[in-house]
């Protein structure tokens, strides 16, 4: 800069002109100086910043259920598991919004009993513990016999609510009538109360009560089970809950079940994958509930046995033994 | 205020010959000891039972998914019926005016508590979870009817135990002073219990008003207990029990099995504390009649409910008559019905039948009978439900007590027979006070 200065003195330099050059020159150095200081104190304040925001070493963020950020360490991270409280209160709400509905269509059985064993196998129960039971049925001598799956019904007017004195057995939002085994007392109430032998009480140790016995309780699945209490058919609840369709629905090879949501007015065939309206499916086919006399208002739909796709075949008689109690 | 109750001589000879005679078997003599000895080793056999039931479960017993209320339900029901007879004796006929029913009125009371207890105690045994009971009353729901049942035989319970008490106290006092020979520990309750009872009008004037209260109030109970139990079932939408008569259907049969259950045990103290002086033939002769009336009213109850379903014959109560009066149950149901309801009317219309030996053997076969009747209640209309019982052990298609239940149901009748032998042994069983008050008022004898 001096020797620049120089050349200037050197061509006739004004002086005026010297001095007002070098200040200008002057004030833009301090003025870009600054800037930079400012930028760089900036950025180096918002990059302190930046790190100081991510997290820390070893901790996480997550979003809890009533949508709040907050940070935990990692080794205390676990994958969730509900505790007995929390499915105990889901499990007695219900999935809000929805109203389950099952449509049996009884042209399409020919008692494979894949349903029956999936319920089992799923409930952890004995071959002769039904929370779901095909049955052979015939109206009377000139009507054609048929096979028949028969569950809880899930009435809208459960007879066996009304009776349980304890509020074990109950009516979820989303139709499902489910039984709470940490609260039964083993009265059997319930089993009295109910026209379709729907409901089953563990009379013995259940089958797989040493297996199960550090499970945690889902009312939803009713598994593990409890001697002196009752069980039924759930719905599956446990399956409806994670957006699937009950185990006997789906483990049908004969398409016999549809499942669905009356809300929507659809239901899905658990071996097609077909959805189909439900009021149409109803309509076109003369669907029917069981003893609806007894204004219990079932939420399972039977369509005759009409045009079967099967002949009737009764097939071998199975002889069932009680394990020794 | 003065005392003038038993302070004349002639009076006092009374109440000393009247105290004499019925305080003679309060004691603890050898056949008490026995006897109830006796009661409690098979109470301690049969409760050996239950814990084997506790243990592995009412699988136990012959209940299964489709008959699932059995043997004690139906016990259970019986022992409430039988209760009821309190109510009918020292209520119904003492408010009446009936004079008669005096010297029987606390051995009616005394059925009805020891009844009365031990069904709660029955009902246990059949829950299938009785270490939940509390959950009954922490969670429970007044819409459910076992609630209902719950409240009204406690209140039933303690009701009893007061009619029974109160007009107990003026005999504690007259006794204590004639407890020579007694254990200490019986003396003290005496004295404790009488609570320094000194015969004033305005006392007797009190304890009457309290019964009288008492006698009003126990009658709706009465009445409710054994309704909301009829309830139990006919609340239900199952072909037997769906019935609207149940309530009185079943109070009328209480009444019959009660009052042969005091016909029998008035025979045992006239017998075995000779005191055919109190309990005299014209009391049976009465009682008597007593039977024949309850039992009339039965018989036209069991022809409501089972005629005109007969007559009808829908679907279901097809199924069910049919079993009732030709199949599986037709022995059991014809049995009960002719030689525990129609013979022994029948037998009592005539006058020396109903002398104190033939009441008590037809006193016998009624008080089976009503037992019985009870199992006809409750178990057939669970046999065949509305949906067929299929792919199931054979062993749960028919329902057969067994064993274990039986003896759990005996231990029962057990704690009731001890009940009613402490009850009787150990206290007055006829009122002194008022077997004295009567003579003088020579009140007609109704």
């Amino acid at each position: 800069m001096s020797k620049e200065k120089q050349e200037k003195d050197d061509g006739k330099p004004d002086l005026d002109k010297v001095l007002e050059t070098s200040r200008r020159d002057f004030i833009r150095k301090v003025t870009i100086a600054g800037a930079v200081t400012v930028t760089g104190a900036a950025a180096v304040y918002s990059g302190h910043r930046f790190e100081k925001g991510k997290h820390r070493e070893g901790m996480v963020r997550v979003l809890t259920e009533d949508n709040r950020l907050v940070e935990i360490p990692i080794e205390q991270m676990k994958d969730f598991k509900p505790d007995l409280k929390m499915l105990q209160s889901r499990g007695r709400e219900g999935i809000s919004g929805r109203k389950w509905v099952m449509v049996i269509d009884l042209s399409r059985c020919r008692n494979a009993r894949k349903c029956v064993e999936a319920c089992q196998h799923a409930h952890h129960l004995r071959p002769y513990e039904y929370h779901l039971n095909t049955l052979v049925m015939q109206e009377s001598v000139n009507t054609p016999a048929y096979f028949m799956p028969k569950q809880c019904q899930h009435c809208d007017n459960p007879p066996c609510v009304s009776v349980c004195p304890v509020d074990a057995t109950f009516k979820r939002q989303d139709g499902i009538v489910l039984i709470d085994n940490e609260r039964c007392i083993g009265c059997r109430f319930c089993i009295a109360a109910c026209p379709y032998s729907a409901r089953i009480f563990h009379w013995q140790e259940p089958s797989m009560a040493e297996a199960d016995k550090d499970l945690e309780y889902d009312v939803e699945l009713n598994v593990p089970h409890k001697k002196g209490t009752i069980t039924k058919c759930l719905f599956s609840a446990d399956r409806l809950r994670e957006g699937m369709l009950p185990y006997c629905v789906t483990a049908c090879p004969n398409g016999v079940y549809y499942f669905g949501d009356e809300n929507e007015n659809a239901v899905t065939n658990g071996t097609t994958k077909e959805t189909v309206r439900l009021s149409e499916l109803l309509e076109q086919n003369g669907a029917y509930r069981l003893m609806p006399e007894l204004g219990t208002k079932p939420r399972i739909y039977y369509l005759p046995p009409k045009n079967r796709l099967f002949d009737f075949d009764r097939g071998e008689s199975k002889e069932f033994k009680e394990e020794t109690i | 205020m003065e005392d003038t109750r038993f302070n004349n001589p002639e009076e006092q000879r009374k109440i000393d010959s009247i105290a004499a005679d019925i305080l003679r078997n309060v004691r603890i003599n050898k056949g008490f000891i026995l006897w109830m000895g006796f009661l409690l080793t098979l109470l301690a056999l049969c409760l050996l039972a239950y814990t084997v039931q506790l243990r592995k479960g009412l699988g136990v017993t012959g209940l299964r998914d489709f008959t699932s209320w059995g043997m004690y339900i139906a016990n259970f029901v019986f022992f409430v019926a039988t209760s009821l007879v309190g109510m009918l004796i020292s209520s119904v006929l003492g408010l009446i005016g009936y004079q008669w029913v005096k010297p029987i009125s606390r051995i009616a009371e005394i059925i009805a508590i020891a009844f009365a207890a031990v069904a709660g105690l029955v009902i246990i045994s059949d829950m299938g979870r009785p270490d939940r009971l509390p959950y009954v009353f922490l969670y429970g729901r007044v819409q459910s009817p076992i609630l209902w049942d719950v409240t009204v035989v406690t209140t039933y319970f303690v009701l009893s135990l007061l009619l029974w008490f109160f007009p107990l106290i003026p005999d504690l006092a007259i006794s204590k002073s004639r407890m020579e020979g007694r254990p200490a520990f019986l003396v003290k309750a005496y004295e404790i219990l009488s609570f320094r009872w000194e015969h004033h009008e305005a006392q007797y004037k009190i304890m009457k008003q309290a019964v009288r209260i008492l006698l009003i109030l126990i009658i709706p109970t009465a009445f409710a207990i054994h309704t909301v139990t009829s309830w139990l079932f006919a609340v239900t939408p199952r072909t037997g029990w769906d019935s609207t008569i149940f309530g009185p259907y079943f109070i009328s049969g209480a009444f019959v099995s009660g009052t042969a259950a005091v016909i029998i045990a008035m025979y045992f103290f006239r017998v075995n504390y000779r005191l055919e002086k109190y309990l005299t033939e014209d009391h049976f002769e009465k009682i008597g009649r007593v039977l024949v009336l309850v039992s009339v009213v039965y018989l036209y109850f069991n022809l409501n409910e089972f005629l005109v379903p007969g007559y009808k014959l829908k679907t279901g109560d097809a199924i069910h008559l049919r079993e009732l009066f030709t199949g599986h149950f037709a022995p059991l149901f014809w049995g009960i019905q002719i030689l525990g309801l129609i013979v022994p009317i029948i037998l009592l219309l005539f006058r020396r039948m109903r002398r104190p030996l033939p009441m008590l053997l037809i006193s016998l076969i009624v008080l089976c009978a009503s037992w019985l009747k009870r199992l006809i209640i409750v178990i057939p209309p669970q046999a065949h439900p509305n949906l067929p019982i299929q792919y199931v052990p054979p062993e749960w298609i028919v329902y057969r007590p067994t064993l274990i239940e039986s003896a759990v149901t005996l231990a029962s009748i057990l704690l009731v027979l001890i009940i009613i032998t402490i009850l009787s042994k150990l206290f007055p069983v006829i009122p002194i006070w008022e077997m004295a008050e009567d003579g003088n008022k020579k009140s007609i004898n109704t």
